[in-house]
Parts: structure tokens; C-alpha cells; sequence
């Protein structure tokens, strides 16, 4: 099902939670509502649910306008953070109760549980109490009876955030896999890049309940339009210059102790820019445009990285273990295309 | 050195501080108010059960063994007596519940004036039961109370509520039932508002109406809490007298016909002067109590599912 917002918005007393939304949602798809807490994400789940009213704008669930459609007639599943089973019901009677609501019949609405528990691999504790679970099996199980009723969309508000780190690998392949098996269109809602990088098709990142970017993981990593976008997305971080460029088209430090030739000349001058780079986006080697000191280099795991310094800037970047420079050398380098971008100060927009 | 720090302790473990004896002392005020009050009277009382013809004064008795306890039930007044509370308690806890249920959830909404709705439904806890009961008589009175006036409305005939022997009971079962709900309520609100508002939320994406929210998630889970007031509400309506006492002018009922046991204890007591008859009453009705709330506290346990 597809799903459109149109303009939007949510006010609360003292605050705007989203703020003039219009986006499409892709049918069949998996798509991750990323961003800081406070941004709205939540509040935008709970309109799209139904629970909370909109101030203003629509929804579109294919044709229908569901704006003002109470939440049990929008064919929702929804997966609360803390999973909400009934404590008193077992697993089987929590998946069941939706189409008990339903009045499904008993026998029918038991085949029907035990499908889904199967399909979220729960089947074996259909008897047990929800505490009598860890909290991957809780989830799964909440899982199962958002799906029961087989929902137009399937929300989950923030899946994975009580559960160890271990157990989140796991469960956001599971939601993954059990999102491509039924094919429903799912949104989730969450604050760790990570995990909507690597199970959604695509994210919308918000800010502040304004809409920064929709795209594919990929490409919003790739291609920000936002400083923001560049900064909240990328472990380590994006490392953010501020300057000027000159006039020769050059990015120039703030206290002009630096000046870094850029690849790709935007046929500005004089505007306070940030130039944001991505620790991978440099490469080092004799005869380059850059000079910078190492301040610090050390090894996560797999990973080779260091401190420089670019006149007064620093920055963290990867280091090729090929390069046998230590701390305290003066290194050239110069910056890659891809993963250096180029904000307007003022605006944060990309250049 | 070391000999002057044994020295020193030796000195401050003098006396009964510093001995295993020393937390007794603090504890005394507060044991020998329970000895004296409570400990002795609860085992004498079991004593002065077995010995007919017991004399307060003297202590005299004339012999020791099951005669209270056969004549107590023999005595129709305490078989009356054994019936009455037990229909009060069959008829007056049930309904206190089931009515505290409904109420309770009605003031766990959130709607504007819900505080004095909360006061005045709380309100009765603080008023004494005996001067809630003289105006209760006053409701009952058959020809000027406002309940024959309201009855009145519907048609009813007027009912002898304080006169009429048979009509006797049900005026104490619905006093009784009014003056259990203020408490009942109290902790029936607070078990709602331990419920995880998720869960309704949860239900109503299902599209769950509100009575099946009602039977299917607050019932279940406030069932320990219901349980609790259950148990308590028991045992408080057993002892039922201080609702009775003013309704009838200190009678029990119109023709003595409304024995409670506790009344009934109060009777051979204070009345007719059977030490003996009132000691024996008194430990049956400590025994039912505790019989009841052995059974409570088992299905309680194995009601409770999380």
C-alpha cells in the first residue's frame, strides 16, 4: 500500500512536532524514520497509527483519505517499543487477540496464530507468559500479532532499542526478513543510524518535525543535501571545516592558517562555506596539495585511524595501513570526489 | 596498647548493651503494649472459651471443656447470628466489589472535575460510621425517609425498612454496602492507575470496544488487586457491628432477630454477663475469618499470572 503525506503537521501546546510534511511512502517497502530524539519521528508513527490527530494536512493510505479514520478502521499493525503484550494472556492468546476482537473463530484465529508465530519463530513457546521471555522472543511475538490481522502497514516504534546490542543485530535481520516474506509495507521509527542504514530500503531523516532528505541509505550517506544529513549519518562522524572560499575557488580555514584545494569548483567566492569530508574521503601520498601533522594514530579493531591536523583543523580519517607515517609526521594528502562536500554556512544547504 | 583497646571494649560490653539482649530493649515498648494488649487477651480469651460459668472478677469458673462451645451451638441466637453474617457478608462484599469496580473506573478517566468526583466518592472514609448510621435511620424511616420517597417515585409501597423484621437485614446489607465502597474504590483506582496505559492503546489499534478493553485487560490484570480488597472486605464485614448498632437503637433489629456475631459477642458480653458464651463465640468467629482468608490467599496465588 502506498502512503502519502500531505502537508502534514503537528502541533502540541508548546511545541511543533512535524512541521509540513509531504512525502510518499513506496509500497511493499521497508522505510526507517531516522533522526535525533524530539525530532518527531515518534509523533509522525502516532498520526500514521492514528492514535494522536493531526493538527493539519492529510494522509493518504492508496485513495483513501484516513486523516480523521480511527485507528482500528486503518488497518495498522503496530509494534510498540516496549512491546505491550498482555502480561495475563499467553503468547498464543496475544497473537490471537486481534482477530478475537475480530471474532474470528476460535479455530480459525489458533491456525492463523500459530502461521504467524512460525513465521517469527516463536512457535515453540506459544504456552509461556510474555515475562517468562527474553526480549527478543517479546518483540517477535509483538511482531506476530501486529501481523495477524494482516495489516495495509505494519509500524514499528523504535524495535530494537530494548534489546542488547547482540540481540539487535539479530532481531533488525529478522524484522528484515520478515518484512521481505510478507511483503508488507513497514515503517519504523528509530535514532541509530546504523540500524536504519542497514535493513531499510529507504529513511527519512528528520529534524526538528522538518523533513531533511528521503532516499536510499546509500545515497543519502553519498549524497546530503544537508549538513545535517551529512553529520548525523557515517561512524565516525563527517569532519566539518569552516571557511571561506577564496578567490581562486579554494577552500581557506576561517583564520586562513590552511588552504585545501577542492577537486570541483563551484564558481562561488567569498561566501562562508563548511566543507565537510569523510574520514575515507582523503588519500595520501608525496607530491599532494595538503600538508597535515599527525597527531594521533590508533587501531579499532579493523580499522586504521588518526588524527591530523590541516593548519588549526583537525580531523579523524582512515589511514591505509599501507602508509608508514607516525605521530608527529607531515603528511600531503588531497581530498577524493566522492564524501567531501561542500555547505552553505548560513543555510546548512549543500553547495 | 592492644591491651588498652581490649581493655576499653571490655569496658563499653558491660551490662546488658552490646549483648545479643541490647535490640530488645528497644524493641520492649512496643512488645510489651503487644504482650499485654494483644498476646495475653488472645490466649486467655482461648483459655475463658473452655471454662464454663467464668467469673471476671474472681476467676473462679466451674468446670473446663467444650461446654461453651456446645451451648453457643445450641443457642438459636448464634445459629441467627452465624446466618445474618454470613448472608451480609454473601450479599454486602460481591456487590461492594462489582459496584467499587464500576465506579473506580468511571474516576480513572480523564475528564475536567475529576478531583472533587474523587473527594466525594472518598469523602465517606473519613466520616464515623455511627453518625453515617444515624443518618442512614433517618433515610430508612419509613414514613419521612428520603428512600421511601425515592422508591416512591417507581410506585414501590412503603417498606418497613427499620420495623419490619424481615425487611430488617436488607437495610443493614445496603448501609453496608455503601459504607464499603469509599475504601474499595481507593485501592481499586490505584491498581487502575498501575496499569501500563500502552495496553489500551494496544487494544484500541485492534479495534478493541471498551467493554471488551474492560473484561479483557483491566479485569485480569487489577484480579490481585480485586482479590486483595476481596480479602480484606471479608473480614471486616464479618465483624459487622458498628453499621448495625445505631440503626436499630442498639438493638440487633426489630425483635432481636438481627444477631451478628460480633453482636452477638458484644451481647453475651457486656449484656447478659457470659464470659464463657462470649470467649467461645469470639474464637469461632476468629476461625472463620481465618479459614476464609487461608482459601483467599490460596486462589489469590494461583490466580495471580505475572
Amino acid at each position: 500500500m502506498q502512503i502519502k503525506i500531505d502537508h502534514l503537521t503537528k502541533k502540541f501546546p508548546d511545541t511543533t512536532a512535524v512541521d509540513d510534511f509531504t512525502m510518499e511512502f513506496e509500497s511493499g517497502k521497508l522505510t526507517a524514520l531516522l533522526g535525533p530524539s524530539g525530532c518527531g519521528k515518534s509523533t509522525m508513527l502516532n498520526m500514521l497509527a492514528g492514535i494522536l490527530p493531526a493538527t493539519d494536512g492529510h494522509i493518504y493510505f492508496d485513495d483513501d483519505d484516513v486523516t480523521d479514520m480511527p485507528p482500528q478502521k486503518r488497518g495498522v499493525g503496530l509494534v510498540f517499543q516496549n512491546y505491550a503484550l498482555y502480561p495475563h494472556m499467553t503468547v498464543l492468546e496475544n497473537i490471537c487477540f486481534p482477530l478475537e476482537i475480530q471474532k474470528v473463530n476460535k479455530a480459525e484465529r489458533i491456525e492463523k496464530a500459530k502461521e504467524m508465530a512460525k513465521l517469527v519463530h516463536v512457535d515453540q513457546y506459544l504456552d509461556r507468559k510474555p515475562k517468562e521471555l527474553s526480549g527478543g522472543q517479546q518483540q517477535r511475538v509483538a511482531i506476530a500479532r501486529a501481523l495477524i490481522k494482516t495489516p495495509r502497514l505494519l509500524l514499528l516504534d523504535e524495535p530494537l532499542s530494548n534489546l542488547d546490542a547482540r540481540l539487535r543485530i539479530e532481531m533488525r535481520e529478522e524484522i528484515r526478513r520478515i518484512q521481505q516474506e510478507t511483503k508488507v509495507t513497514t515503517i519504523f521509527v528509530t535514532h541509530d543510524q546504523e540500524e536504519a542504514m542497514s535493513i531499510s530500503d529507504s529513511i527519512v531523516l528528520m529534524k526538528d518535525g522538518i523533513l531533511m532528505q528521503v532516499d536510499k541509505p546509500q545515497a543519502l550517506y553519498d549524497d546530503p543535501n544537508h549538513t545535517f544529513v551529512a553529520s548525523f549519518l557515517g561512524n565516525p562522524p563527517i569532519n566539518n571545516l569552516e571557511g571561506i572560499i577564496n578567490d581562486a575557488g579554494d577552500f581557506e580555514l576561517k583564520d586562513h592558517s590552511a588552504t585545501i584545494k577542492l577537486n570541483e569548483k563551484k564558481g562561488i567566492k567569498g561566501e562562508e562555506v563548511i566543507l565537510g569530508i569523510r574520514p575515507e574521503a582523503i588519500t595520501i601520498g608525496p607530491d599532494f596539495n595538503t600538508k597535515a601533522e599527525i597527531l594521533e594514530r590508533y587501531t579499532m579493531g579493523k580499522e586504521e585511524l588518526a588524527n591530523i591536523k590541516i593548519g588549526s583543523a583537525e580531523l579523524r580519517v582512515y589511514i591505509s595501513v599501507d602508509h608508514d607515517c607516525k605521530k608527529g609526521d607531515v603528511i600531503d594528502l588531497v581530498l577524493r570526489n566522492k564524501g567531501v562536500f561542500l555547505f552553505d554556512k548560513a543555510s546548512g544547504k549543500r553547495l | 596498647m592492644a591491651e588498652a583497646v581490649l581493655k576499653s571494649k571490655k569496658r563499653s560490653s558491660s551490662g546488658i548493651f552490646n549483648t545479643k539482649w541490647e535490640p530488645l530493649i528497644y524493641l520492649a515498648p512496643f512488645l510489651i503494649g503487644v504482650i499485654i494488649f494483644t498476646l495475653y487477651p488472645f490466649f486467655n480469651i482461648i483459655l475463658i472459651s473452655f471454662k464454663e460459668g467464668y467469673r471476671q472478677m474472681t476467676g473462679a469458673f466451674q468446670s473446663f471443656g467444650f461446654d461453651n462451645y456446645v451451648h453457643i451451638f445450641t443457642d438459636p441466637y448464634f445459629i441467627n447470628a452465624l446466618k445474618n453474617t454470613a448472608m451480609y457478608v454473601g450479599f454486602v462484599v460481591p456487590i461492594s466489589t462489582a459496584l467499587s469496580l464500576f465506579f473506580a473506573n468511571l474516576l480513572n478517566q480523564k475528564i475536567k472535575g475529576i478531583g472533587i468526583f474523587q473527594t466525594a466518592f472518598f469523602l465517606p472514609m473519613v466520616t464515623s460510621v455511627t453518625a453515617i448510621g444515624l443518618v442512614w435511620k433517618l433515610m430508612f424511616n419509613d414514613r419521612i425517609g428520603v428512600i421511601n420517597a425515592m422508591l416512591g417515585l417507581f410506585g414501590v409501597e412503603r417498606i418497613e425498612w427499620l420495623l419490619d423484621p424481615a425487611m430488617n437485614i436488607w437495610a443493614l446489607i445496603i448501609y453496608g454496602i455503601w459504607n464499603m465502597m469509599p475504601f474499595t474504590i481507593i485501592i481499586l483506582l490505584s491498581g487502575l492507575q498501575n496499569i501500563d496505559p500502552l495496553y489500551y492503546t494496544a487494544a484500541k489499534v485492534d479495534g478493541a470496544s471498551s467493554r471488551k478493553q474492560f473484561f479483557r485487560i483491566t479485569v485480569p490484570l487489577l484480579a490481585p488487586t480485586i482479590g486483595l480488597t476481596c480479602i480484606i472486605n471479608m473480614i471486616s464485614a464479618s465483624k459487622v457491628f458498628g453499621e448495625l448498632f445505631p440503626l436499630f437503637s442498639g438493638r440487633p433489629g426489630t425483635a432481636y432477630n438481627l444477631f451478628t456475631m460480633v453482636y452477638y459477642i458484644y451481647y453475651e458480653f457486656n449484656v447478659a454477663r457470659h464470659l464463657g458464651y462470649a470467649a467461645a463465640a469470639s474464637i469461632i468467629l476468629f476461625i472463620i475469618v481465618f479459614v476464609f482468608t487461608m482459601i483467599q490467599l490460596y486462589v489469590q496465588r494461583r490466580w495471580r499470572y505475572y
